[in-house]
């Protein structure tokens, strides 16, 4: 590490103040703390001693939560394909062709994210002379896993690009930002793109393989939507009656929570969803009261809908909610992004639950996005500053109220 | 982490016994470190010299010097004053010769360094019987005799003014800052002055006089039977023993109301003053932090010089020493001045190094956090070596939450700050900016992922609401 160092201390100067290359600087730098912790020391007056922590490893731990559902991903990625061209009906059979069928076409989406987004953000930090911001180590993991697997690369790459500089760079960088990153690359490519990433076509990844006899690549919620608006069987049924070239079980509760079903990378598998939690969670780096507001409002949302029925959809057992589509992956990994969240703790709770409410509202009731979770997280984004002002806004009272007893 | 947590989150007990108080917290850390002060005197040599540092009185606007270099004094002799509130003097703290009057750039005043005898003496300021004063002639004798400057105006955390009549003075008989000395060690056998410090106080007030101590241990001597006091009990991690947060329990202030606060040492100063007629400054200051080899108290005067009870006494090489704890102090140099609100100086490595991929491999390091790596959750009783590194840099509010849980108030400190960046002035005061002071969110600064200057925001937002 000894060379490393001497590297970079020769280096150094050729990007600061004076140097040949001090636009640079700012790449330099993230560089440098990337390999290395910096020197500084804390100030003269204050604290003298400061927590192990920094934002480098809060966003290394999300990353970390991701990593169960892009493996699942890969690997179901994988496996679809095989189900679809009737290579194999058995979970584990063929692992490795699955996986690397999986990795083929899932990696290169996590490069292009990584690259495209890494080039915008080294960009923005030459020209506006700010630092790096690691927000980026976990927008760049977190857009791949809310795509199908078959996503142009350019299209990913498109999106990235826009999230970051839309949703993020105009407002000044991580921290300032009203919409989450990822969700906005999605929200972009499903109303620029909305042929590579809605329909039943989208979702397994055939190759030049040709479908079997009688594939439809529907998703459950689609399933669950059309069992909707025909009335001729419950949600349930439907769900077990498709596809049943696949095997009897694609959609079946258990399969469903696990995650072997057609959908966006990351997002099919509750499963590892809930892993990724439990890592957010024990670490403190998510907010465990979004969480479990998010699932909450999903729920209560779905048992009002049962109680006012008046299609199948509507009266889906509400625990189905939780299973299907990006529901899960949704409320813990983009729900809890801290800055475009609730701030005050009780209007966490208050958010989570919204979210939960809104986006079983979009699923049942809106015939254009089957998928409600994507609209409900960018939607509470932007009421989050209004709920936390009233909740600021009590606590002022109380000291006003305080004042004048 | 929250889930193991959830007390955190509750709100504050508070039950009534009789008048007092017993509040229980829930929100804080405590920051152990290596380096507790054992309870016994180090024999090291007396501290030669000692210095008056105009920047240790927030507020302080003019400080007029009044003695000239080469001048004896004694300790009490009056050598200087703020233009801006004259009735207060601040005096010697020894008796000796006036060596340098330092200053900084634009002749700013930086410190007033006196040479000490051998013994010191004291100039007579008169025994004061408390009966036969009336208010005014008790605030007069003590703005005049070097005591004062321990009494502290909240809002501001400023040197108090003699002219006003506070609602009510607190004071703190524990301390939870890290490695903080222990009260009923360092005022043992101050009973006596303690208590006439107390019944001075109790004339100034129209209000209480609060003795807020600590309630998960037995209360030390020196303050368990003190009259004329409401004695409230406090309990629970740091910042428990910070005033500020006794106050926000007790009777908060708000916009408009004065109250007082003073720590165990000046209440101490105010009853030798009146049943001894000297300004005796000499106090108990722990010497405390890894990088001490005997960690103890030593018998001193407020304003002394550290080299000789550091030099000799350290068991590595670079180090960083620091007038007070680590969360609130100031760092100052081998042969600098403990400052005079601190009885205290913690010794710890400084912390100029790099650390290859130390954002990233497990670290056995302090952290109230439990991100990847972070594991000294483990072992919550563990005390710690810690030094001066920054540990990352600074970046905008990212994490929530956080803040929230390490401050026992009713206050969205995230949010106040905002308010104080923006230069909000409405909202900094609907926020509760009067009830706070740096160190009541110093825990903040420590525990900050995007490492903000916290204390320092905080002082800027104070002078801005002052000066408004």
């Amino acid at each position: 590490m000894k060379f490393l160092r001497d590297l970079m201390d020769k280096q150094k100067p050729l990007f600061q103040k004076g140097g040949k290359l001090e636009n640079l600087y700012y790449l330099f730098e993230a560089g440098e703390t990337f390999l290395f912790s910096p020197n500084h020391t804390t100030g003269i007056k204050g604290a003298q001693v400061k927590d192990a922590i920094d934002l480098k490893r809060m966003m290394i731990t999300v990353v970390i939560a991701m990593i169960p559902c892009l493996l699942f991903g890969m690997y179901n990625t994988g496996h679809q394909h095989l189900l679809a061209t009737g290579g194999t009906t058995g979970l584990w059979e063929n692992f490795g062709e699955k996986l690397g069928t999986g990795a083929l076409l899932v990696l290169p989406i996590v490069l292009v994210a990584y690259a495209a987004g890494g080039l915008v953000e080294a960009i923005f930090a030459v020209v506006r002379k700010h630092p790096i911001n690691e927000g980026f180590l976990v927008t760049g993991m977190l857009i791949p896993l809310v795509v199908p697997a078959t996503t142009p690369l350019w299209q990913v790459a498109l999106a990235t690009v826009f999230a970051v500089v839309i949703a993020k760079e105009v407002f000044g960088g991580t921290g300032m930002n009203v919409l989450n990153v990822a969700m906005t690359a999605r929200a972009f490519l499903y109303f620029a793109y909305p042929a590579q990433i809605s329909g039943d076509q989208v979702w397994t990844y055939l190759g030049d393989a040709a479908a079997v006899d009688g594939f439809s690549g529907a998703t459950a919620l689609s399933v669950a939507y059309t069992a909707g608006v025909e009335g001729t069987q419950t949600v349930v049924q439907a769900l077990a009656a498709h596809n049943s070239v696949l095997g009897a079980d694609l959609f079946s509760f258990t399969n469903m929570f696990i995650g072997w079903i057609p959908g966006s990378i990351g997002e099919t598998s509750t499963l590892m969803a809930l892993v990724g939690a439990l890592i957010l969670v024990a670490t403190g780096v998510a907010s465990w009261k979004i969480i479990v507001s998010g699932f909450a409002g999903a729920y209560i949302m779905g048992t009002v809908m049962n109680l006012f029925a008046v299609n199948e959809y509507m009266a889906m057992p509400p625990q189905y909610h939780w299973v299907m589509g990006g529901l899960a992956f949704g409320i813990v990994f983009m729900a809890t992004d801290p800055v475009s969240a609730a701030q005050t703790e009780t209007g966490k709770w208050i958010y989570g639950l919204l979210i939960g409410f809104l986006t079983v509202i979009i699923r049942v009731t809106n015939p254009a996005y089957p998928e409600g979770i994507m609209l409900a997280v960018l939607f509470m984004n932007v009421f989050a500053p209004l709920i936390d002002y009233y909740v600021v806004k009590a606590n002022k009272t109380r000291r006003l109220q305080r004042a004048t007893v | 982490m929250y889930l193991l947590d959830l007390g955190r989150f509750s709100k504050a007990h508070s039950s009534k016994t009789d008048m007092s108080k017993i509040v229980k917290l829930k929100k804080g850390f405590d920051i152990k470190l290596v380096g507790k002060a054992n309870q016994e005197l180090a024999d090291f040599a007396p501290a030669q010299t000692f210095a008056i540092k105009p920047t240790d009185f927030i507020g302080l606007q003019r400080p007029k010097v009044l003695v000239n270099e080469g001048d004896t004094v004694k300790a009490g002799t009056p050598i200087m004053f703020d233009k801006a509130m004259d009735q207060v003097i601040y005096a010697s703290p020894v008796s000796g010769e006036v060596v340098e009057i330092k200053r900084g750039e634009k002749r700013k005043l930086l410190e007033i360094k006196i040479l000490a005898d051998q013994t010191v003496s004291h100039e007579d300021l008169g025994k004061a019987d408390l009966a036969s004063l009336d208010r005014e002639a008790l605030v007069a004798k003590i703005a005049s005799s070097g005591v004062w400057p321990n009494i502290i105006q909240r809002p501001y955390g400023i040197v108090a003014n003699p002219a006003d009549t506070p609602k009510a003075i607190f004071i703190s008989g524990f301390d939870t800052h890290p490695l903080a000395p222990d009260y009923g060690f360092a005022l043992q056998g101050e009973e006596k002055y303690f208590q006439a410090g107390i019944d001075a106080l109790a004339k100034m007030t129209t209000g209480k006089v609060h003795l807020n101590v600590d309630g998960s241990t037995s209360t030390p001597a020196v303050f368990a039977n003190v009259k004329n006091a409401e004695i409230n009990k406090f309990s629970g991690p740091h910042p428990a023993g910070n005033v500020g947060v006794q106050i926000h329990h007790i009777d908060p202030i708000n916009k408009g109301e004065i109250a007082w606060t003073i720590s165990p040492y000046g209440v101490v100063q105010i009853g030798k003053l009146l049943l001894e007629g000297v300004y005796d400054s000499s106090k108990l200051v722990a010497l405390t932090g890894s990088e001490l080899t005997k960690a103890a108290y030593i018998k001193t005067y407020t304003g002394a010089c550290v080299s000789t009870f550091v030099k000799g006494n350290l068991n590595s090489g670079h180090v960083r020493v620091v007038s007070g704890n680590v969360l609130t102090g100031e760092k100052i140099s081998l042969d600098g001045f403990i400052g005079f609100y601190h009885s205290q100086i913690t010794v710890i490595p400084e912390g100029d190094y790099y650390e290859f991929l130390g954002w990233a491999l497990p670290s056995k390091r302090l952290s109230f956090h439990r991100a990847l790596g972070l594991l000294s959750f483990l072992n919550p009783n563990k005390e710690h070596v810690m030094d001066s590194n920054a540990r990352g840099e600074e970046r905008a509010f990212v994490q929530t939450g956080v803040f929230e849980s390490v401050t026992p108030m009713d206050i969205l400190p995230v949010y106040l700050l905002k308010a104080i960046m923006a230069e909000d002035f409405d909202e900094m005061e609907e926020l509760g900016i009067y009830e706070i002071v740096e160190e009541d969110l110093a825990l903040c600064e420590f525990v900050d992922v995007s490492k903000h200057p916290v204390q320092q925001m905080v002082r800027k937002g104070i002078e801005l609401i002052q000066y408004s």
